[in-house]
């Protein structure tokens, strides 16, 4: 074997280095049983939803309607019955069924209220006259029906065959503001919520990774070979490249869906950037977010000897982030508050309020402000990550063990 | 294993030796929180040697290590690793091995090999092929495309130390490289860092086997409470005891018993004969062996024994730290 041509500078850059560790985290992933998994994980919550909505709308279909009785001296009766059929095409679903009881009004509260007991299909009795009409039965029900039941009277005691004028139906695309306003709105939680909870899966999966590495031991053969900024970088950049592809595989299946089921699935408001754009920006602002949100937990990792030491410090981060993502919700309601202004600068909070303002405002500039800012954040936030990640990774001696528990907080007080 | 090891220049730090040095620490410092894991360690270790670093567990020997190959910057003191005060500098010329092995247990043997090349920065392709090769040199071949979690841990262990040498390191630095290997293994390992050290490269090992660095090491540093009180050829550790006089005579007293120092240990046996082992007089043999003919003390055998390193070692590092060496040692030492 000759000496090779390719190590004359006697080390890595620490750029090459990371490129070493992508490569391996990156190809060690994907080409992993785990990773199908993950890329199935967003497919349960969608599937138990769909089903849980199909037997909730089976459930629904087959459950007995309310029925109101009637029970009104003469034709009043059938006036009231032909009223609700003659109006129930322009009231919809909001009608109760109505059914004929008998021809006379019962004596009193008592004997309606009797009537009501026997005839378990009944919800309330209707009796009185078309003048004075009486309704009998549970509170809640007449605190629902009365006013749809005098309208249903009223057009009762005037009954004559078309009654109601046809309203002429002009239907036109064009949104007022507030509609667009509030559909812009939900686009912009659509797009918040999907962000938060990438940003979630996939630094969570950085810190499994790294422990997962501190249990093959591996990891003080890398800290021997190549600077620990390049491990940190290799590792986060990695994790990074396998949520695009996690992302482009879900887009993908995204749109086969919605080419399969068309308009049987709910649609969002174009947002105000438009959607190639939105879509862009999306995923500027999950890769800023989470490059820091992952270096944070790489920094935890690195501190952690054990996965209970990860999980007592994760827990923290991942509340402290859930408050975050409230906060930019709350922010995102009023564009351009000082509210809203706070939860752009900070730079967790950063990449959710941002693209919500993406979902709202057509003006471009503050991206571009905010991306340069976030950009920033990114670099001091890896930079102090993988400092600490480099002073706190490799630990020796008994110090190491014997007062592992000790060390654990003290590595907490110095990172903090 | 053919290696063939680039020899250029570089710059040294002598210490007055004809041989330049490939690693010199001086008063390296170590602290963890409160405890002082190494406290001023001296090491010089000549280019092409076989050098053991010797103590028992918790001496300091895996920290010093670390601190020789980057992982962790002393507190205080300098390093100087092939003439570069921070070792990354030059990683490509290093190869380490780790006490605590770990490969990624989904990687092919061949591939792990490859990365761990690629670390150093030896080309994936070139890496692959260097990995295949030594496999099969090493009568591996048939693990080559098995996953490191469908090998034994000995064969786990063989293939990370391939991997320490795919890039052809100038410099080997192994951490315990015997434990959890068999006899036959140990012996392959043996030659292997002998073949290393014949080609030119300078191999350091930590271990808390005396047979092994007595056996293969030309110089070693005694490590033990993280200070390092001696440090320099194994002939020069067994030189700090006197040589042992063991002699073997039918009478039991007499004139001649002036020659033979007063705290000389002495046994009769059943036969009737009476042993003596004392340290060999400054004044040299012959006028002992003169005593004891003109005394008639009836010589039946009289030997001289250099003092062996584990003796030395109970004499440079105490009697604590030569117990504490046989217990973590026990059960390898006859491998």
């Amino acid at each position: 074997m000759s000496t090779q041509s390719s190590r004359t500078a006697g080390r890595l850059s620490t750029l090459a280095a990371a490129l070493v560790i992508a490569r391996r985290d990156f190809t060690a992933i994907l080409f992993s049983r785990s990773f199908l998994f993950f890329l199935l994980g967003p497919l349960f919550p969608v599937v138990v939803g769909a089903l849980a909505g199909s037997v909730g709308n089976h459930a629904q279909s087959v459950a007995p309607r309310p029925v109101v009785g009637v029970a009104m001296e003469g034709p009043a009766g059938s006036r009231v019955i032909e009223a609700r059929r003659q109006l129930a095409p322009n009231m919809g679903d909001d009608l109760p069924e109505f059914t004929l009881v008998r021809a006379a009004p019962p004596a009193g509260p008592e004997e309606a209220g009797k009537l009501l007991r026997e005839r378990h299909d009944l919800a309330v009795l209707m009796s009185g006259t078309l003048a004075h009409p009486v309704l009998t039965g549970p509170p809640d029900h007449l605190d629902q029906w009365r006013g749809r039941l005098a309208l249903i009277l009223g057009h009762a005691r005037e009954l004559r065959p078309q009654a109601l004028p046809e309203v002429q139906l002009d239907r036109i695309v064009t949104r007022n503001r507030v509609d667009l306003r509030h559909g812009q709105v939900m686009t912009a939680q659509a797009g918040q919520t999907l962000l938060f909870l990438l940003t979630m899966l996939l630094a969570g999966m950085v810190l499994s990774n790294l422990v997962e590495e501190k249990g093959n031991k591996i990891i003080e053969t890398l800290a021997a070979a190549i600077p620990m900024d390049a491990v940190f970088l290799g590792k986060l950049f990695a994790m990074l490249a396998v949520s695009l592809v996690g992302i482009a595989v879900w887009f993908a299946a995204g749109m086969a869906i919605h080419l399969v089921a068309g308009s049987a699935l709910p649609t969002l408001d174009p947002p105000a950037v438009g959607w190639p754009l939105f879509y862009v920006l999306g995923i500027v602002y999950f890769s800023l977010g989470y490059l820091v949100l992952g270096s944070l937990f790489l920094s935890i990792g690195s501190m952690a000897v054990t996965v209970r030491d990860v999980q007592t410090m994760s827990m923290p981060v991942t509340m402290l982030q859930l408050i975050v993502f409230f906060f930019a919700s709350y922010a995102m309601t009023d564009t351009g508050s000082a509210i809203e202004l706070l939860a752009v600068a900070i730079p967790f909070s950063s990449p959710f309020a941002m693209l919500a303002r993406a979902a709202v405002s057509p003006l471009l500039w503050p991206h571009a402000l905010a991306i340069a800012g976030q950009v920033l954040c990114v670099a001091v936030f890896v930079r102090l990550g993988a400092g600490l990640f480099r002073r706190r990774v490799m630990k020796s001696g008994p110090a190491g063990g014997q007062s592992r528990k000790r060390g654990f907080w003290r590595r907490l007080r110095a990172a903090s | 294993m053919p290696v063939n090891i680039d020899l250029g220049e570089w710059a040294v730090t002598g210490n007055g030796d004809a041989r330049p040095l490939a690693i010199e620490a001086r008063a390296l410092v170590k602290h963890f929180d409160d405890f002082t894991a190494v406290d001023g360690v001296d090491l010089a270790v000549p280019e092409g040697s076989i050098y053991g670093i010797l103590g028992p567990n918790g001496a300091g020997k895996t920290t010093t290590l670390r601190m020789l190959v980057g992982i962790i910057d002393p507190d205080a003191g300098v390093r100087r690793v092939l003439g570069h005060e921070r070792p990354h500098e030059i990683a490509s010329r290093i190869g380490y091995l780790p006490e605590e092995r770990g490969l990624y247990p989904a990687m092919k043997a061949y591939e792990a090999i490859a990365f761990l090349g690629a670390l150093r920065g030896l080309p994936l392709a070139e890496g692959r092929r260097r990995g295949r090769a030594l496999l099969e040199a090493h009568g591996l071949g048939y693990a080559a495309d098995r996953q490191i979690r469908q090998l034994s841990k000995g064969m786990a262990q063989q293939v990370q130390l391939l991997g320490t040498l795919v890039h052809e390191p100038r410099l080997v630095i192994l951490d315990e490289p015997f434990s959890g290997l068999d006899a036959l293994n140990q012996g392959k390992l043996e030659g292997m860092i002998r073949g290393l050290a014949d080609n030119g490269a300078t191999v350091i090992f930590s271990t808390h086997v005396i047979a092994h660095a007595e056996r293969m090491c030309d110089e070693v540093a005694i490590i033990a409470g993280g200070k390092v009180p001696f440090a320099g050829p194994v002939d020069v550790a067994r030189d700090r005891i006197p040589p042992q006089v063991l002699l073997e005579t039918r009478a039991g007293d007499g004139p001649w018993r002036a020659a033979i120092p007063a705290d000389a240990r002495t046994a009769r046996k059943a036969n009737g004969t009476h042993h003596w082992q004392f340290s060999l007089p400054a004044t040299g043999v012959e006028p002992l062996l003169r005593a004891l003919i003109e005394g008639d003390a009836g010589i039946l055998s009289l030997s001289i024994e250099r003092a062996g390193l584990h003796d030395a070692f109970v004499a440079i590092a105490g009697e604590a730290a030569a117990h504490a060496l046989q217990d973590g040692g026990a059960g390898e030492a006859d491998r």
